[in-house]
């Protein structure tokens, strides 16, 4: 199958473009196509566990499999939370 | 038709124009918020800011907001307006509007629309300060992480 992979903020400047096309296996999940990114892009694996995803617009988790032509986006971790995260009580 | 109430724009914000769309005649209070670009952050002088999003996403993450406060304050109109782009120091990135009948919900809904976006709304900022650039990141962008909705309802109490 083939999946178009958008990327943004530190990502995308890691990558050097916004997006990247990716033919995967079938039966491929979000995680799939990050670990394409990891093999390919120094950096990247810096972001596995902080990093968060869409499919198709839509907020997606790593486990959701994807279909032919499906759109990808890799989220890095957003600006305003961290204060919130230290807050946190023992969260992630 | 895009919903007028929740935008990412590379244009200006108003905050009047934003009041706009939530402002109705049974409203008796009307309360804002707008984020404004900061000139010094972490002990770093801050020239400007960068701002990018994920925009169909991001407009999508304010519809959902605006769900979950309803679900808390229902009679409360919400709209979101986020500004993307190079935002020079004193410049507005944000503008909320949260409307209702009584002031108290429209404080408290204004409040958690702010806290909210900075958990989960694919923007992301870039800010180049004297010496350097740096990508500002926080949290992980999880809709569906119940601790951080409760951190954020927490503060509007």
């Amino acid at each position: 199958m083939h999946v178009t992979i958008r990327l943004f903020a530190r990502l995308r400047e890691m990558a050097g473009a916004s997006e990247v096309q990716r033919t995967l296996a079938d039966g491929s999940s979000v995680r799939t196509a990050w670990e394409s990114l990891v093999g390919e892009f120094p950096g990247f694996d810096d972001y596995s566990r902080a990093v968060s995803c869409a499919v198709n617009e839509e907020y997606a988790r790593m486990t959701t499999p994807l279909s032919d032509g499906d759109e990808v986006a890799f989220l890095p971790p957003v600006s305003g939370g961290s204060l919130e995260r230290e807050k946190g009580k023992g969260k992630r | 038709m895009s919903d007028p109430r929740f935008r990412v724009t590379s244009d200006p914000l108003d905050v009047t124009a934003v009041s706009a769309t939530v402002s109705s005649a049974d409203c008796g209070a009307v309360t804002t918020f707008v984020g404004l670009v900061r000139n010094e952050n972490g002990g770093r002088r801050v020239l400007w800011l960068e701002y990018e999003a994920y925009e169909p996403l991001a407009v999508k993450s304010f519809i959902r907001i605006d769900e979950e406060a309803g679900e808390r304050w229902p009679s409360v109109g919400l709209a979101i307006h986020h500004r993307i782009g190079r935002l020079e120091i004193g410049e507005a990135s944000v503008v909320i509007a949260a409307t209702s009948p009584h002031r108290a919900e429209a404080f408290a809904a204004c409040r958690y629309a702010i806290e909210r976006i900075k958990q989960i709304a694919p923007i992301w900022k870039h800010e180049h300060f004297e010496g350097g650039e740096i990508w500002i990141e926080g949290a992980t962008a999880d809709p569906m992480d119940e601790d951080a909705r409760r951190m954020a309802f927490a503060q509007c109490t």
